[in-house]
């Protein structure tokens, strides 16, 4: 038996890997410890993959996410600032109010997909991925040496805050439960994209309603010093409901069922946001922003390929980088594929013709050289049932 | 640990003489290695297999990985209960998991594959 797809996140050998504050904790758990984004991350606990995917489906499992970056933004011209280097409308946010927002080039590519939390009138919390952290940093840097829409560099604080600062989260139906027990908030009652300030278990934290996997959930970011704490209280909170830890593996099939994009995957400075179906945070009306000319030109033309999901009919597993086939003929790339463990059937995303993105459309994809049926299907593959709010 | 009836490959799959047949599958270290299998894809009964080359893929929810046959000769049967139920290359590596059976073309081939002690060893140089 040999390898021969590794679809895990790759870091050069030479590269020194960055270790997060539970880094000694996940090896005590006995964690399989892999390269992700420059980081020593666990990919599975021994409990394994799919019995870290069901439990946050049907339970609840805390993540350590403290691979990503965060990225303060202050002062009165934080927010015209953030207008000018995100392409979603940060006005839109009431304190208290989170976006899902991109970084794009002049060109309109993608540098990174972030959240933006509006977390007081003057002051907002950026949340961007692991390997982009440095690049995003230097980037939006060079922006504020001669930011747009009249905005004055001396009139924004911008602050890389991890470290100190660290993220955990909190993901499953039960997740409301669990942190209930640990803060006076009302976390059932946080809206879905917003967040408050407040304690858990006595720290200080940033409580986010956000996540990655299509459930209910919550992301942390408090002062690494109290990880260990934190990541122990939220397991122990948790106990009545087999609350497990879960690792990068669950957190890539989950959000894969959930139609997330990945960056470095789906979204790369290669691709547009048109193309990628994020229009909807793509805001030409708020005035001018870095790469909306050139996005506009693509929005006015239209993109010529879209981002799908793929359903495979024949029996196998689909993978990033396998060729979609279209009446016999390579029409494009799976940026993503795996086993859906909720939905018990092979699924993926990739670019294809606009021709050949609409759902129902029956294509393949070439699987060691054989082509295998498959559909193009809406995204999210999964959603979770919303449960009804009583009288 | 790993069980004395059986001869070893350095990829990790064992073969067991049964009579005229060898039962090949893949060891107990490479399913830990792999995680938890989804899918596995085995050649149909009546084709060949070489010793060494590739003679089907085993899937867990991560990666592909190519499975190497530990003996030549002729399929006799491949599992059929992995189509519905793979996990069992996770739960009974060298029982229910079991992947092909094979008539073999040269069984002195097993002579050149690893016993179980001299497989433990080389295990130990993996760590």
């Amino acid at each position: 038996m040999a390898q021969a797809n590794e679809t895990q996140e790759t870091t050069r050998a030479d590269e020194t890997l960055k270790r997060t504050p539970l880094y000694e904790t996940h090896v005590q758990l006995g964690a399989r410890m892999v390269p992700f984004g420059g980081w020593e991350m666990p990919v599975q606990y021994p409990t394994g993959v799919l019995a870290e995917h069901h439990a946050v489906r049907e339970r609840t499992g805390v993540f350590d996410i403290g691979h990503m970056g965060q990225l303060r933004f202050e002062g009165p011209h934080a927010l015209e600032f953030l207008q000018w280097v995100t392409t979603n409308d940060v006005a839109r946010l009431d304190v208290g109010a989170a976006q899902y927002s991109l970084l794009c080039n002049e060109a309109g590519g993608i540098l990174d997909d972030v959240i933006v939390y509006r977390l007081a009138e003057t002051r907002f919390l950026m949340i961007v991925n692991a390997a982009n952290t440095d690049a995003d940093y230097a980037w939006i840097e060079t922006q504020l040496q001669r930011p747009g829409r009249g905005v004055d560099p001396a009139r924004v604080l911008l602050e890389r805050i991890s470290p100190p600062r660290t993220l955990l989260a909190l993901q499953g139906p039960k997740s409301v439960d669990v942190l209930s027990k640990l803060t006076s908030i009302a976390v059932g009652e946080l809206g879905h994209y917003h967040a408050v300030e407040s304690t858990v278990d006595g720290v200080a934290t940033v409580i986010a309603r956000t996540g990655y996997t299509g459930e209910v959930g919550f992301e942390l970011s408090f002062d690494a010093l109290h990880a260990v704490h934190l990541w122990n209280a939220l397991l122990e909170a948790g106990k009545d409901v087999d609350t497990i830890p879960c690792g990068l593996g669950a957190r890539d099939t989950l959000r894969l069922e959930a139609g997330m994009a990945l960056y470095s995957h789906e979204l790369t400075v290669d691709t547009n946001p048109l193309e990628a179906g994020l229009e909807r945070v793509v805001r030409f009306e708020k005035g001018d922003f870095v790469g909306a000319t050139a996005l506009k030109a693509i929005a006015e033309r239209g993109p010529e390929r879209a981002l799908v999901g793929i359903e495979l009919v024949d029996r196998g597993v689909l993978r990033p980088d396998y060729a979609i086939l279209v009446e016999g003929k390579p029409a494009g790339r799976l940026t993503s594929g795996g086993p859906s463990p909720t939905l018990k059937k092979s699924i993926g995303m990739g670019y294809v013709p606009v021709a050949c993105a609409s759902p129902g459309t029956e294509v393949a994809v070439d699987i060691r050289g054989r082509p295998h049926a498959a559909t193009v299907v809406p995204l999210p593959f999964y959603r979770r049932q919303r449960r009804t709010r009583k009288g | 640990m790993n069980p004395t009836d059986c001869k070893y490959t350095k990829e990790h799959e064992w073969v067991r003489l049964e009579g005229d047949t060898a039962v090949v599958g893949i060891t107990d270290y490479a399913q830990d290695q792999l995680g938890d299998v989804v899918f596995v894809e085995l050649p149909e009964a009546g084709s060949t297999v070489k010793q060494h080359e590739t003679f089907g893929v085993v899937e867990s929810v991560k990666a592909a990985s190519d499975l190497y046959a530990p003996v030549s000769g002729e399929v006799l049967e491949a599992n059929g209960a992995l189509q519905d139920s793979p996990e069992l290359v996770n739960t009974e590596p060298y029982g229910g998991g079991w992947m092909l059976k094979v008539r073999p073309s040269d069984p002195s081939e097993l002579d050149s594959l690893m016993d179980a002690a001299a497989y433990d060893e080389y295990l130990k140089t993996l760590q």
